[in-house]
């Protein structure tokens, strides 16, 4: 489901249709947001460079890490960065978005590495000049024709504690109508924002992620002691519900589970029959196991009971209760009493049962001790 | 003594040789009313100045003089007097400001931004110095509330402040260690300072009074939450530790519960 939502990204904008749009949004219960966005990165840009993707270039708009974090990302997955100013432009949203060290530049400035692809913003508060920068940026990369290029925003937390939502919701619909740009997508931590501000760019997304953790605390109090259980569970893995919008209106909703390894972020299948209901979430967390795993069920299948058919070729003994004669003489012996209690003959490979009872004045069941006429 | 702080240290994931973090971290320490926190941001000073490494602390004062800390450290065997004179420990007293009123111009952003200035003039003095070692340098704030205070409570001027201070730890690989009180914030629905704090924390450590209500031997509890911890090659986890301390007169005490009868 996560490669569904890499696909989507990947094959980029239907002519005369908005640019697909990504919203991931996590909370600090499952803060993993970010390993999410940098999966969806690395995987667009790794589809970018095989020339996969409909998009060209990438435009990055970093306001939460640096660029050299993310060049390090990249390369750390794999990414040939080399050739990255072909195909990669930065805008570093992070390093000075109000212009403190420019103005203090007047004393000798602290270390400042400066690199091709990387264009410094200082004013983060500007989304009008943010947003002429992004489109010559990704113009500057795939020239003015029809080839389209994508853009990322690592933090729209960020852009909304600069600015007003009306500007930031301006920047992303004048984004996605552009018939340059391929796909958008963002990170937002909704826990920081009014739910207005998050609703507003999930109607302008067409899909959206979000990050959950897989136990919510009862008592919705945030750092109680008594949830240390629960922070250790929700310590390295989550659910990840998305929503996808088709354009005709149909809305899909599935969900997965991640994991999250110093690789990066793993996503698992949910074993249910279409991701859609979890079973093993009904069930209380407890110290012991309630289910069964697959292997213990499986174990517990091979095991054979002792009235079971054996199966393996061997006269089959059931004990009845009664002295076991050889197969010849119980025949002979039903055939005897077949007057009283049996209606026909038995046919026998049928696997019929055959119940004789000892006596007529006996009851069925009777309750009576079988053993108090042995003589101990 | 040594050895009982060796929990918190290791809660702490301090490196063992230099007694510091990893650069770059981010370390929230978040009170209550109840139970003080400072005692974790004293024992963190001491660390970040212990005889093994070079660390050079910037701190930022809005709750306390100097005495106050210099009296406090020396109990623990510190002496910031001497770290200040060898230029190791920088203090910017933010209780001697005071901004006339009728200094019109001076507005809440141009006080958060002279205080960033500082600190990074301070830091090109600490560049040039002949035993500079970026990996060391911490920068502590006492504390984060108080200086939402001091900006009028414009909280967004204090997160720019933090955020500038953020970009030095992943240029210079300084780290950030800032004390907040968490109860204040707590009947304030939707976004606060706290959580955007938490969300660009490494390390938090939370100081709460027990659980179970007061006690003589147990003064309170630390839950320390290390993210992005590697435990085991290629496990990627976030690491809660939960500690009891007991405040002494020269020092504090912390061990796991339970083991204290």
């Amino acid at each position: 489901m996560a490669e569904s939502i890499c696909r989507a990204l990947r094959d980029g904008a239907l002519e005369g249709e908005h640019a697909p749009a990504l919203t991931i949004k996590d909370s600090i219960r499952c803060s993993f947001g970010f390993d999410a966005f940098n999966f969806v990165l690395c995987n667009l840009a790794s589809n970018i460079l095989a020339g996969k993707s409909q998009a060209r270039g990438l435009v990055l708009v970093a306001f939460s890490r640096s660029p050299s974090f993310y060049i390090d990302l990249l390369r750390s997955r794999g990414i040939d960065v080399t050739s990255s100013n072909k195909w990669l432009r930065i805008i570093d949203c992070y390093s000075d978005p109000l212009g403190w060290k420019e103005r203090l530049q007047g004393s000798e400035r602290v270390a400042r590495v400066s690199r091709a692809a990387e264009t410094l913003c200082m004013d983060a508060r500007d989304l009008d000049k943010l947003f002429s920068t992004i489109l010559e940026l990704g113009k500057g990369l795939v020239g003015h024709g029809k080839v389209r290029f994508s853009v990322a925003i690592d933090l729209a937390s960020a852009m909304l504690r600069h600015t007003l939502l009306p500007s930031v919701a301006g920047l992303i619909s004048n984004l996605r109508s552009h018939d340059q740009v391929s796909s958008i997508f963002w990170l937002i931590h909704s826990d920081l924002h009014e739910d207005r501000a998050v609703m507003v760019l999930e109607y302008m997304s067409s899909v959206v992620a979000k990050l959950e953790p897989n136990t919510q605390s009862t008592n919705g109090q945030r750092g109680n002691s008594e949830c240390l259980v629960l922070l250790e569970q929700n310590s390295r893995k989550g659910k990840l519900h998305v929503r996808f919008k088709r354009r005709n209106g149909r809305v899909k909703v599935m969900y997965e589970e991640f994991y999250v390894e110093q690789a990066g972020i793993k996503f698992v299948a949910v074993n249910s029959a279409n991701g859609m209901v979890d079973h093993n979430n009904l069930i209380p967390k407890v110290q012991f196991n309630l289910q069964l795993s697959e292997k213990e069920r499986i174990d517990r299948e091979k095991v054979v009971l002792p009235f079971e058919h054996q199966g393996n070729g061997k006269l089959v003994q059931i004990y009845d209760g009664r002295q076991s004669l050889p197969e010849g003489q119980k025949d002979a012996m039903m055939l005897a009493s077949t007057g009283k209690s049996t209606q026909k003959e038995p046919v026998s490979g049928m696997g019929e049962i055959h119940y004789v009872r000892d006596s007529d004045d006996e009851l069925p069941d009777s309750d009576e001790d079988p053993d108090d006429d042995l003589d101990i | 003594m040594d050895h009982s702080l060796n929990v918190l240290d290791e809660a702490l994931r301090l490196d063992n040789a230099t007694m510091s973090f990893c650069p770059g971290q981010v370390v929230l320490i978040e009170d209550c009313v109840e139970t003080s926190g400072a005692f974790v941001l004293h024992h963190m000073i001491k660390r970040a100045l212990s005889p093994n490494s070079s660390g050079v602390v910037l701190f930022v004062a809005f709750a306390q003089p100097f005495s106050h800390y210099e009296r406090i450290l020396r109990k623990l065997s510190c002496n910031l007097v001497t770290y200040r004179e060898n230029g190791r420990f920088f203090l910017f007293d933010m209780l001697k400001l005071d901004y006339p009123d009728g200094d019109v111009g001076n507005t809440v952003h141009d006080r958060v931004f002279d205080l960033y200035g500082k600190i990074q003039k301070a830091l090109e003095v600490i560049s040039v110095s002949p035993d500079y070692n970026k990996s060391c340098i911490t920068i502590m704030i006492d504390d984060l509330s108080l200086m939402e205070v001091a900006a009028n409570g414009a909280s967004n001027n204090v997160l720019d402040f933090l955020h500038y201070c953020h970009t030095l730890t992943s240029e210079l690989g300084c780290s950030l260690v800032v004390l907040n009180h968490e109860d204040i914030y707590s009947d304030l629905m939707g976004p606060t300072l706290i959580l955007q704090m938490e969300y660009l924390a490494d390390v938090v450590i939370k100081v709460e009074p027990l659980a179970t209500g007061l006690a003589t031997d147990v003064h309170g509890q630390l839950t320390v939450i290390n993210k992005g911890v590697i435990d085991e090659p290629g496990i990627l986890r976030t690491r809660v530790r939960n500690l009891h301390f007991k405040v002494k007169e020269n020092s504090v005490e912390c061990f796991y519960p339970g083991s204290r009868s």
